[in-house]
């Protein structure tokens, strides 16, 4: 990959250059190419245009302004204080890697330098891709706990049955001869390591928009998303919102007094206490209300329209993952299950199906359509079959979230068939988990099958659908943009 | 080896025993050498020029660095000044104190020929080689001599 980077301090002696050093030998370990202007006092010589036309993503390692930035407005950015790139260069390249990544394909070699009109007009594509290159690193720092939380989960299921999710603590009753023992310390440690996606999501993409400051921000906004049941939707919400408070308040000229102890105690003091309060009182208590109304909206709904109602059901349990709307569906159908009339289990069954529907759909979409997605979400593809089947709709959170416009609708529509199906097909269900696990517990199981199996063709058709036509829009201004480039070689 | 007057350091401007106190005796010690070494002409500015500095934002580095710098009128030409301390001295670095402290003078109006050097040395900070030489050296001329062939000046 080529990357580009400008570094700047405000005396213009040291860290300007030591900054320089530090990411050229990141760069270099890491197998890219970097090209950096030191704007220093030892004189700066800028980037050629072939560089700017050439280059993948950009970091600019700077405490003072960037001089003439609208030559790189095209370009992914990573933005970073000059200390971080001399102690953290090797995470900037990889921050800038997933950013290049995160950009549609040809978007980046798009030759605004050679048409100065246009680079001005590219303001728009910049700050999208700026917003993708957060979330993308939110995103990957995301996956790993998706996959080892989510498979911690299933085979604790796998174990231990449906009914492990109602055992006892292991820290209360643990036998070391017991498998069901063994399948609630999977269980549990699994829960614990879904408890930390929301968070972790959420401070990374602070982290990746204003650096370490913003880390407590971003996680604290996260566990409070999780704790006012605001899914992952809130976690990139908190994200953003800390990244962007700690952004600002780091151009704030600190009293000498206090400039030391801004970035390790007031902006993470400050931005927590204010992201926090805006997560709990302006994001949580509306929450909270609409919860609440969507539950006694579908309870309104009993006796109406099965197929209808199974649709609904389904696209709720795919819009928000474990937010709010997927909770109402959810706790919906669980709660049906202690009447045992016949209606709730038809219910479960189709929430349960249309949870299973959405890792399955991206999983394959990210199977056969390889260039739409990125090295991170290919990988995590691979784990979502396992988290599909085992019901386990966390899994395609970080496809959602780094591209949440395109997928939810996707997942929603498949996951609306999937439900309406299964409930078409009169397929019934009394365990409130379990995915494949459950199967035996399922009646007319072949339905059912088909029912996953639709939905899951049909929102994997539609990303594939959106996402392409995305690229093709932004490729079409790129007609001229050179051949893709062979790996980087340093 | 001869030391020319223009280098960027020679070894009466090293000090491999430097006062560890705090970061002021240390700072203070190394302005010294300087302006005995007629690089510094006004000791007071001098000084409140690389406080000036510091109080914008720590200097010290992750790897037990000390960075004091600073543009001034009171400095005649490009200069390092490099100081080791057995104990440490707090630079503000977020790892704990400096054991290598580089004070870096550079003249208020200097040219951009002038400033290649500066740029040259703070490269070499950031490579552990380079700071293992130093933290190993015994002798005040061998280390001058070595940064000079690093930085080539």
């Amino acid at each position: 990959m080529k990357l580009l980077a400008v570094t700047a301090c405000p005396t213009g002696i040291a860290h300007t250059y030591m900054a320089a050093e530090a990411l050229e030998v990141a760069a270099e370990e890491a197998g890219h190419e970097i090209v950096v202007e030191t704007q220093g006092s030892a004189g700066s010589t800028p980037f050629t245009p072939e560089q700017l036309a050439e280059a993948d993503a950009i970091i600019l390692a700077a405490d003072v302004e960037v001089r003439d930035k609208d030559r790189f407005a095209h370009l992914p950015t990573v933005t970073a204080g000059v200390k971080k790139a001399i102690g953290g260069a090797a995470g900037l390249i990889e921050q800038a890697v997933a950013a290049a990544e995160a950009a549609p394909k040809g978007a980046t070699g798009s030759a605004a330098p050679a048409e100065p009109q246009l680079a001005v007009k590219q303001s728009g594509p910049g700050a999208g891709s700026k917003v993708r290159g957060w979330l993308m690193t939110g995103v990957s720092y995301v996956i790993p706990f998706v996959a080892a939380g989510g498979l911690l989960i299933a085979l604790g299921f796998a174990l231990g049955g449906y009914q492990i999710s109602d055992a006892p603590s292991v820290t209360q009753s643990f036998s070391w001869t017991s498998h069901l023992s063994w399948a609630a310390l999977l269980f549990q440690l699994g829960s614990l390591a879904f408890g930390l996606l929301v968070p972790v999501l959420s401070g990374f993409i602070a982290y990746a928009i204003a650096d370490r400051p913003a880390l407590v921000p971003g996680f604290v906004g996260g566990l409070v998303a999780v704790q006012t049941h605001a899914g992952f939707l809130g976690g990139l919400v908190s994200g953003l919102l800390a990244g962007g408070l700690i952004f600002w308040m780091k151009k704030w000229r600190a009293p000498k007094a206090l400039a030391g102890i801004m970035p390790v105690l007031v902006l993470p003091l400050v931005g927590t206490a204010v992201i926090g309060g805006i997560m709990f009182v302006v994001i949580g208590q509306p929450l909270a209300a609409v919860t609440t109304g969507l539950t006694d909206w579908l309870n309104s709904l009993s006796g109406s329209n099965a197929v209808l109602l199974g649709a609904l059901l389904g696209a709720m349990m795919a819009f928000d993952m474990g937010g709010p709307v997927n909770k109402a569906a959810y706790a919906f159908a669980v709660a049906g299950l202690s009447t045992n009339s016949q209606t709730a289990l038809l219910i479960m069954a189709a929430v349960m199906a249309a949870g299973m529907t959405p890792p399955l759909a991206l999983a394959l979409a990210s199977t056969v359509r390889k260039k739409l997605f990125t090295e991170a979400e290919r990988e995590n593809g691979r784990a979502a079959w396992l988290l599909g089947i085992s019901f386990i709709t966390e899994g395609a959170i970080p496809f959602a979230a780094a591209d949440p416009f395109r997928v939810i609708p996707s997942i929603m529509a498949g996951s609306a068939v999937t439900g309406a199906l299964s409930m078409a097909f009169g397929s019934t269900l009394r365990a409130p988990h379990g995915g494949i696990f459950v199967v035996p517990l399922i009646g007319n199981p072949i339905g059912y099958l088909i029912a996953i199996v639709a939905g899951t063709l049909v929102s994997a058709a539609l990303v594939i659908l959106l996402k392409s036509a995305g690229q093709r829009r932004s490729a079409t201004t790129t007609e001229s943009a050179p051949a893709p480039r062979a790996a980087a070689h340093a | 080896m001869t030391e020319p007057q223009s280098a960027l350091i020679t070894a009466d401007l090293v000090d491999l025993d430097l006062p560890s106190a705090n970061r002021r005796a240390a700072v203070g010690a190394l302005a010294e050498r300087l302006q005995k070494a007629g690089r510094v002409t006004d000791l007071t500015q001098f000084l409140a020029d690389i406080e000036a500095r510091e109080q914008q934002m720590p200097t010290g580095l992750e790897g037990g660095i000390g960075i004091p710098h600073c543009r001034s009128a009171a400095v005649t030409a490009p200069s390092l000044a490099f100081g080791r301390s057995t104990a440490g001295v707090d630079f503000g670095a977020e790892d704990g104190p400096a054991r290598l402290v580089f004070m870096i003078a550079a003249p208020e109006g200097g040219d951009t020929d002038h400033m290649t050097v500066l740029a040259a040395l703070a490269r070499r900070l950031v490579r552990k080689a380079f700071k293992d030489e130093l933290l190993g050296a015994t002798d005040a001329g061998h280390v001058a001599d070595y940064i000079r062939k690093e930085v080539g000046a």
